[in-house]
């Protein structure tokens, strides 16, 4: 599972970088959504990766910490998801007004004289 | 504590988040209400803000002062998320409160027209500065970056047009890849530790095994990255002076504080690593890199400022010479240094600030065409002239411009360095800490001043003289060259702003003395964080009478 996830990580990573130092707005957009997503499941892995355990603690009771997935990167993850969504749509509108004002997708505004 | 109830201290988060949430409620016509309303919460958060300044610097240890832990959820502190108030940050507050007032009062004028919810933005980009300058965990401070960085894109949008959507989309794109960075170094320290509090971090970083140290390391350093990304370090930095001068004028003023958001990070958490004894090879390898850093941005934010034809990108250069002076002085990692490093922080960003209304007002009368021109007929013509011929002539000349001309020139002092005004006495105050490490008159200082002084020294002086040229060659265009010169026709709400930044510079000056002593005793808490820690672990939840919920 480790590696499988691993693996995951590292291309979404990679993909992502290659596609933000792409000239295209849209590539742009798509590379950081990539990245975020990698981000995500690289905070997830932080927690240890861990099978079948539940991240809430029952009552009072004595409990063994080994047996409890690690709560918190969950919550960092959510919230880190939440804010990345918030920003990607915010800079899909950036996006499209620039395509409007400046007629091309080129992230400088303009077409590079071949 | 009658100067510090315990929960003001939550107050700077709060009050602008509730005022910008309820200006949603009304329509973007009612702008006289939605001004006053803002202009009101910033004066409030001002208030509170100076109160919380008080209340940290009054009483208490000398080392830290009296540091004030608010917990939110009133959890038991290593869990807890918390606020923590010390002297740099109630510090950091009332800069940016101080900061807000002119620029929403310059808002007034115009700017507010230009595009919707201006004043909504504006109070939620205040909400994540002062979230950011009081937390006292890393998720939080991510979160707050958010917040700020997600009102600063609308901010820097306010207005449309095509400059202003391009250079947007740079610093969207960049700040994007940062906050992923922030979170890839977040979570390695997570990862490491198991701890996301800062305090509770600098306990656990000691007992870490040698073989998870590179891991943590490594998150330390893309954290660093991430900071230095929005302090403006070189290479970091392409985005910064295009970014800075396609803003609008209001929101360019607030944002001369955002730069320094990175480097207030960078000071609290660098200070922290070390006194948890980050191993000394990477510690000073930090340090180094700081230094240097500094040092490139200085160079490069010394030739951009020469290089300058028109008014706001020479102001967004000035941004960088201030941002690498600052990070030098931090890497230098003195004590009397930090202190003159604060003191600068302080005045250079009242300048930039001041700076950046100014320029709008100075260039409503010019077009840039001939701005251009100007620059090359200059180069092939006559030379400099003297900064202090402006005050005289500014007598003959029409009230306006008699106004805008001096404090043009004040700006020109401010940024060059030249006494009497702050921008002197910080640098002034940061070199004699790095001449003489032991204090003045301080035994054995003849031999230890390195090269690494020597150096920065150098870049001071001359990005000061830099400025000094390239103001008063933009002065003499602006103000003597043309001819049938337009006097730009300035409201009085808009020239005031100006002017009441630069009375705080003044005022700067006249109370330099209590100010730098305040200085020296935050620096001095920062070096020595332990009693920061203490207080912030061992702050007890709050006892609720009642049964729980």
């Amino acid at each position: 599972m480790e590696l499988v996830l691993s693996l995951g990580i590292g291309i979404l990573t990679g993909s992502g970088v290659w596609l933000i130092l792409r000239p295209r707005t849209y590539q742009v957009i798509i590379g950081l959504a990539l990245l975020s997503y990698a981000v995500n499941l690289f905070i997830f892995s932080m927690g240890r990766l861990t099978v079948n355990a539940p991240p809430v603690l029952p009552g009072a009771a004595e409990i063994d910490p080994a047996a409890f997935t690690d709560p918190v990167p969950q919550a960092l993850v959510l919230t880190a998801i939440v804010i990345g969504f918030a920003t990607t749509a915010l800079f899909l509108v950036v996006l499209l007004a620039a395509r409007g004002l400046t007629g091309t997708d080129h992230v400088d505004g303009r077409e590079p004289e071949r | 504590m009658i100067a510090a109830p315990e929960h003001l201290v939550i107050a700077p988060v709060v009050l602008p988040m509730v005022a910008g949430a309820l200006l949603l409620f009304f329509d973007d016509r009612e702008r006289r209400l939605k001004a006053t309303i803002s202009i009101l919460t910033a004066v409030a958060l001002l208030a509170i803000s100076v109160m919380l300044l008080i209340g940290a610097h009054a009483d208490g240890e000398a080392g830290a002062g009296r540091v004030a832990v608010y917990l939110v959820g009133n959890w038991p502190p290593p869990f807890a998320i918390l606020l923590v108030l010390d002297r740099l940050s109630a510090m950091m507050l009332v800069l940016s409160s101080v900061l807000a007032i002119p620029a929403l009062a310059f808002s007034v004028g115009r700017w507010q027209k230009a595009g919707p919810h201006f004043h909504t933005l504006f109070l939620f980009l205040l909400m994540g500065l002062n979230g950011a300058f009081l937390t006292g965990d890393l998720f939080n401070l991510f979160v707050f970056f958010e917040v700020m960085l997600a009102a600063s894109y609308g901010l820097a949008l306010h207005g449309s047009g095509t400059q202003r959507v391009r250079a947007g989309m740079h610093y969207i794109a960049i700040n994007l890849a940062a906050s992923l960075l922030f979170l890839i170094g977040v979570a390695l320290i997570y990862g490491v530790t198991g701890t996301l509090n800062m305090a509770d971090l600098i306990l656990r970083i000691p007992a870490v095994a040698a073989e998870s140290r590179p891991m943590l390391e490594a998150g330390a350093a893309i954290l660093g990255v991430a900071f230095l990304i929005k302090a403006g370090m070189w290479p970091l930095s392409f985005w910064l002076p295009t970014m800075y001068t396609a803003a609008p004028a209001p929101v360019a003023a607030i944002f001369a504080i955002m730069s320094k958001v990175g480097v207030y990070v960078i000071l609290r958490l660098s200070l922290l690593f070390s006194a948890a004894g980050m191993p000394e090879g990477t510690s000073s390898f930090g340090w180094q890199l700081l230094f240097l850093g500094g040092l490139a941005t200085i160079a490069f934010g010394t030739i951009g400022v020469l290089a300058s034809q028109a008014l706001g990108r020479l102001a967004g250069y000035s941004v960088l010479v201030s941002s690498g002076t600052l990070l030098a002085a931090i890497g230098l990692s003195q004590t009397g240094v930090t202190a003159g490093a604060l003191f600068y922080l302080v005045s250079s960003t009242l300048t930039i600030s001041a700076f950046f209304l100014l320029i709008e007002l100075v260039e409503r009368g010019q077009d840039t065409l001939a701005n251009v021109l100007a620059v090359t007929q200059e180069a092939f013509g006559e030379g400099e002239e003297d900064e202090e011929v402006e005050a005289e002539v500014g007598v003959t000349i029409p009230g306006t411009l008699a106004i805008l001309g001096i404090s043009f020139g004040l700006c020109a002092i401010l940024l060059a360095g030249l006494p009497p005004l702050p921008g002197f006495l910080a640098k002034f105050a940061m070199l004699t800490a790095m001449f003489n490490p032991a204090g003045l008159g301080g035994a054995g200082t003849e031999a230890e001043i390195g090269q690494a002084t020597w150096w920065l020294t150098a870049l001071l002086i001359v990005s000061g003289l830099s400025a000094l040229i390239a103001m008063s060659r933009a002065g003499i265009r602006a103000f003597w060259a043309p001819v049938d010169a337009v006097v730009p026709r300035v409201l009085l709400i808009e020239i005031l702003p100006v002017g009441l930044l630069l009375a705080a510079t003044v005022a700067l000056t006249v109370q330099a003395g209590p100010v730098m002593r305040f200085m020296e005793a935050t620096a001095e808490g920062l070096h020595q964080p332990w009693s920061y820690v203490e207080k912030v672990m061992s702050q007890p939840p709050t006892v609720r009478p009642e049964a729980e919920r």
